[in-house]
């Protein structure tokens, strides 16, 4: 039996490929509707997991369920296959027109003329490409190719969309446009997606839950506020983009505090650890402050700021990452804070500058090493 | 010089008053050859889908067979089905040796590696991931594969033109177990070889003419199919 609400449950899923494990993953689930995201670097085996969670390529190990029957003997291959749409990064349009490839998934049911106009002119509609119905599918342009594998994925009516890095060959005039209106099929249908990609941001704005791949194997799976503020280990955090992971160990709890020693200075965090353990630290540069040193000092020395983490430091560097700066410091051991273009300018940030560093207990997410 | 044109303007003749003896065998030839094709492709179609396809043990010795067979010698194989299809045979008591049907049967034997081959690589050049795209659409195996023959239908027009222009033109097979019949299984280019040897160049420059015409006429059609579907 699998659990109800999971639309697809993997078991021991495990491909290797020439004496090597290109997957392996224990257990899986995808819910029913939600958008699950598959992220990691390169070769880390998404795509790979994508399909065979399509049953498209063989042979792997392991046991997959469809609605908690699992697909082979009890739910035939067929069923499934056609339960499932998928969309790939190249569009994979047939030679014909726009229409006919939104059709053909309906014609390959053997569904009546009329039942496949209706659904077609739907699902044109839906992805705004009504206008190139009888378009040659050769002519199109990038963006309304994958509109049209989109729609000849939705026409279907999938009770699963997985999509295999559908908006990474797209430019961003096409590619914005297109997120926004896949995002809304997707939750005006309810269906259940799982995307495969390698950039954050998409699988952040997109997902309901993330889960992170490295070399075949899934590091973490949660909704994207805990991956990015809670990562289980230095490479979920790296990433996800944490950009401080420091070492440290733990001297003493507090009151829902932790004291622990970076390079010889104390840096709080919340929660408690057992005293003289060995830990990660990470911090997001976004929740990293700078201010002029005088400004978060009052008179009698103590700081303004509520932030229990207040460090004098030296900026290292300044590099403009086009809508934000990265500054990269030290306070003895090193930081690495985001900053606007105008904070940048007011806070006369440059290489060598003396500089108030602050964050909040909250704000240090620490990983048990073991 | 004199021979040249002398044996055109009679030829010429021949064509103009549809000489009932020339257009029984241009008929008989594109019967043959059209049916050979036809034959060929069904055959070579399906099994050169079969091979770009799947996946099995021997597959490679398979594919250079294929290729090899591309380039097969028409009298080898003349010489095959004669013994094939000879009295005492394997195939003997089917009586056929010397008949239309025997001549189909080299024929297609001829094409078929031709069409086999170029499938097998019309289809091994489209995109990989269009199969499973395709059975990610929610194809059966069948619908798999016809799908993918209407991607490569252009290819396959390429097929069928060196096929059907493969056996028109031969003549080693078709002699062989045709045997040149007067009006049974006398074809443009075993008629041709004959008329030349014994000096009826008008005769043979006129059958000469009709199979360069045929032979360019197929092609036409088929290229300009082609060149229409062509993207711009």
């Amino acid at each position: 039996m699998s659990r109800p609400g999971a639309i697809i449950e993997g078991r021991g899923l495990r491909v290797t490929r020439g004496g090597s494990v290109i997957v392996d993953v224990p257990s899986f689930t995808v819910e029913e509707g939600e958008v699950l995201s598959l992220i990691g670097p390169n070769g880390a085996g998404k795509t790979t997991l994508l399909q065979t969670l399509s049953y498209l390529t063989k042979p792997f190990e392991g046991e997959l369920f469809f609605r908690g029957r699992k697909v082979g003997p009890e739910c035939p291959v067929l069923t499934y296959r056609r339960a499932i749409a998928m969309v790939f990064q190249e569009p994979l349009l047939f030679d014909s027109t726009v229409f006919e490839n939104v059709a053909s998934g309906l014609k390959i049911r053997g569904m009546k003329r009329g039942a496949i106009r209706e659904a077609v002119t739907e699902s044109l509609g839906r992805f705004g490409i009504a206008h190139l119905s009888d378009r040659s599918a050769r002519s199109l342009s990038g963006g309304e190719a994958q509109r049209t594998s989109l729609a000849r994925a939705f026409a279907i009516r999938p009770d699963i969309l997985l999509l295999d890095e559908p908006f990474a060959s797209l430019d961003p005039r096409s590619r914005e446009p297109l997120i926004e209106d896949m995002q809304a099929v997707v939750k005006s249908t309810g269906t259940t997606a799982v995307l495969v990609t390698h950039d954050l941001l998409e699988s952040l704005r997109l997902s309901d839950r993330i889960a992170v791949m490295d070399r075949g194997r899934i590091l973490q799976t949660g909704p994207p506020e805990e991956v990015l503020n809670a990562p289980v280990d230095e490479f979920v955090a790296t990433f996800v983009g944490t950009g401080t992971i420091l070492k440290g160990q733990v001297v003493r709890n507090g009151r829902d505090t932790a004291t622990l020693s970076v390079s010889g200075r104390e840096i709080e965090s919340a929660g408690s650890f057992p005293v003289g353990s060995h830990v990660i630290l990470c911090i997001r540069p976004e929740n990293i402050t700078l201010s002029v040193p005088a400004a978060t000092l009052r008179e009698d020395g103590a700081p303004v700021t509520s932030a229990r983490n207040v460090f004098a430091g030296t900026v290292t560097r300044v590099t403009p990452m086009g809508f934000y700066q990265k500054v990269g410091l030290d306070c003895g051991f090193p930081l690495v804070s985001y900053v606007t273009m105008q904070s940048r300018e007011s806070l006369k940030l440059a290489r060598g500058r003396s500089i108030t560093v602050s964050f909040k207990a909250t704000a240090v997410h620490v990983i048990k090493k073991d | 010089m004199e021979l040249i044109l002398d044996g055109v303007r009679k030829a010429f003749w021949l064509l103009v008053t549809s000489d009932p003896e020339v257009m029984g065998i241009t008929l008989l030839s594109l019967r043959v050859s059209g049916l050979a094709t036809l034959v060929s492709l069904i055959i070579g179609v399906s099994t050169g889908t079969l091979v770009a396809l799947t996946r099995f043990p021997g597959r490679g010795l398979v594919v250079s067979l294929i290729n090899t067979g591309m380039g097969l010698p028409p009298v080898v194989v003349g010489l095959f089905v004669t013994i094939l299809l000879w009295r005492s045979g394997p195939l003997g008591f089917l009586g056929m040796l010397y008949t239309p049907g025997a001549m189909i049967l080299a024929q297609a034997v001829i094409a078929t590696p031709i069409v086999m081959g170029i499938t097998l690589a019309a289809m091994q050049q489209l995109p990989k991931k269009l199969r499973l795209q395709i059975l990610a659409l929610g194809a059966t195996r069948l619908q798999l594969a016809w799908i993918l023959t209407k991607e490569a239908r252009l290819p396959l027009l390429a097929a069928v033109m060196a096929g059907f222009g493969g056996v028109i033109s031969e003549v080693g097979a078709s002699i062989m177990v045709g045997g040149n019949i007067k009006g049974y299984s006398r074809v443009l280019t075993t008629a041709t070889v004959m008329e030349a040897s014994r000096g009826n160049f008008d005769m043979a420059i006129a059958l000469g003419l009709i199979l360069l015409v045929l032979a360019f006429a197929v092609n036409l059609v088929l290229t300009r199919i082609q060149q229409k579907e062509r993207p711009r």
